[in-house]
């Protein structure tokens, strides 16, 4: 498994969220959960200007075994999402934390990350899960 | 707390009889069960056993395999990518451990009688030894009990392969209908097997063998087989059959000589594959996975098998009297092969609309040759021409109906 980086706080559904520096937040699921998954094959995903709450499903990831909800690490409102994903949803097996983010989204109550797991919480409820 | 990134509800299963159990791929700790597709055919074990392990159990995990409960046994879903393992197959040669299959020899003098009765298809097509036949198992009312191949072995022999997840069923059908015939029932646990599979397998496995064996091999059919003695690999029975629409070979093998045998492949340069892999290269080939595109409630005009039965004159087989009528008026339903040009993945279990009422998605997957989602439905007899949908999370996508198999030699239909 890669190394989780730093920046990052996770859902225990295995979502993750980056504040980035303009305070806007990027969404992904982890490593992990790709790894389960398996081979990626098709994203959907909010639209630009959609409307989210923390908690509720808001895209959909499929893998050739399962289709499976991806919930909002925060409310608020989705400021861009990742196309490139329509023609290359591989790219989420291959760089989960990065060119492979979902969507990103103005928060509307940013208190609500603090809620999240910091890294090395998420790696440890990882390993106790593997227990 | 409800699981997040969790699988969406199983879409309502509107099929009859058992029901098809979906072994969870489990995330650590269960809090994400993601649904697997390929383990529809998965009954529940009703002995509380434990999981079953083949012989080559460490030989998949150290090639980094993921392993998942199928049918009672710990095996590999995939070592790394499915879609990668499929291609390999389709475009060179890749090998799956089947050993986890039930592999029943039948002897006495009554053999042929009793296959007579046993199966839908006619033993009586295998006019050599050493041919195989695809046949269904019915029961009394015409419903699929288990698909199977069968092989003669030469005189009285015959070699059953049958599925891992209908074994005990299996067992003590085959146990009762052999009461009233003079047929010895052997399993054979013993024995491992794997499946090589791909446009360069049988090559592969050809240098494995001395020259004699070789050149026996070489020149079997397809759907036969060959007895080899003495290879280093032990007694092997190798047969050119598969469930991946490729060429290549099915090898029965002494489970003292199986990792043997997979280390030699592997050094051959072929490469493992898992039964997430097997599950779409057998859908590409339009071939049926007992439990998800049929089952005891299902004859096999319903469940586009209707080339496996035979209905030879003064042959008294279990389930003939409905497969008369069914050849006669019809059968109610009928099993179709569809392609979805959109985006999304077909699944088991979503509902279809046809002009003649609803149906039901049974095998469904992202297809890795094609690039899109391929299935087969079960839906109401009559014409579709005037097209099919699917519900997907509420929404209608119109699916192509399509001859099977999807995909042939490698290349899309």
């Amino acid at each position: 498994m890669s190394e989780i980086p730093g920046d990052l706080k996770f859902m225990k559904s295995h979502e993750w969220a980056r504040v980035e520096g303009d305070g806007k937040v990027t969404i992904g699921i982890s490593d992990h959960a790709q790894g389960l998954l398996g081979d990626l094959v098709y994203v959907e995903l909010p639209a630009v200007g959609d409307s989210i709450e923390a908690g509720t499903s808001c895209a959909v990831v499929e893998s050739v075994k399962a289709a499976s909800d991806v919930y909002a690490p925060v409310s608020g409102t989705v400021t861009a999402v990742n196309t490139a994903l329509a023609d290359k949803p591989e790219t989420i097996n291959e760089d989960a934390y990065g060119e492979g983010w979902l969507y990103v989204v103005e928060a509307s109550e940013p208190d609500q990350l603090n809620d999240l797991l910091a890294p090395d919480d998420y790696a440890e409820l990882l390993e106790e899960d593997d227990h | 707390m409800p699981a997040k990134l969790s699988p969406r509800p199983p879409e309502k299963h509107r099929g009859h009889g058992p029901l098809l159990h979906r072994v969870s791929v489990r995330w650590p700790g269960g809090r994400i069960a993601a649904e697997a597709i390929w383990d529809n055919r998965v009954f529940p074990r009703t002995d509380g056993a434990m999981t079953r392990k083949t012989i080559l159990n460490d030989s998949h995990r150290a090639l980094g395999a993921k392993m998942v409960d199928f049918g009672g046994w710990d095996m590999p879903i995939h070592y790394g990518s499915q879609i990668e393992e499929h291609h390999q197959v389709r475009r060179d040669a890749g090998m799956f451990d089947v050993s986890h299959m039930t592999v029943v020899d039948l002897g006495g003098g009554e053999v042929r009688p009793f296959l007579r009765r046993l199966l839908a298809n006619s033993i009586d097509k295998l006019k050599a030894p050493g041919k195989a036949l695809y046949a269904c198992m019915l029961n009394d009312a015409g419903g699929v009990i288990d698909d199977l191949i069968v092989y003669w072995r030469g005189d009285d022999r015959y070699r059953l392969v049958v599925n891992a997840s209908t074994r005990d069923k299996d067992m003590a059908w085959i146990g009762t209908q052999a009461a009233s015939f003079d047929v010895q029932v052997e399993e054979r646990p013993e024995l491992s097997m794997i499946a090589v599979q791909g446009p360069a397998a049988r090559e592969r496995v050809l240098g494995l063998l001395d020259e004699d064996d070789a050149a026996i091999t070489g020149k079997l059919g397809k759907f036969a087989a060959a007895e080899l003695a003495g290879t280093r690999f032990g007694d092997l029975f190798i047969a050119r059959t598969g469930y991946t629409g490729e060429d290549g070979f099915e090898v029965v093998v002494p489970e003292a000589h199986a990792i043997a045998l997979w280390d030699a492949l592997l050094a051959a340069g072929v490469k493992p594959a898992g039964l997430g892999a097997r599950d779409t290269l057998r859908l590409e080939a339009g071939m049926n996975l007992y439990g998800q595109d049929m089952d005891e409630t299902v004859s096999p005009y319903e469940a586009a098998l209707g080339w496996t039965v035979s209905l030879d004159e003064g042959r008294a087989f279990n389930g003939r009297d409905l497969l008369e009528g069914q050849k006669r008026d019809g059968a109610p339903r009928q099993m179709i092969g569809l392609v979805m040009d959109e985006k999304g993945v077909l699944r088991h279990g979503q509902k279809v609309l046809t002009g003649n009422g609803e149906g039901e998605i049974l095998s469904g997957t992202f297809s890795p040759t094609l690039g899109k989602a391929i299935a087969f439905a079960r839906v109401p007899a009559g014409d579709v021409a005037d097209g099919v949908r699917v519900d997907i999370r509420g929404r209608e996508v119109p699916l192509r109906v399509v001859k099977f198999p999807f995909v042939r030699d490698g290349k899309p239909q």
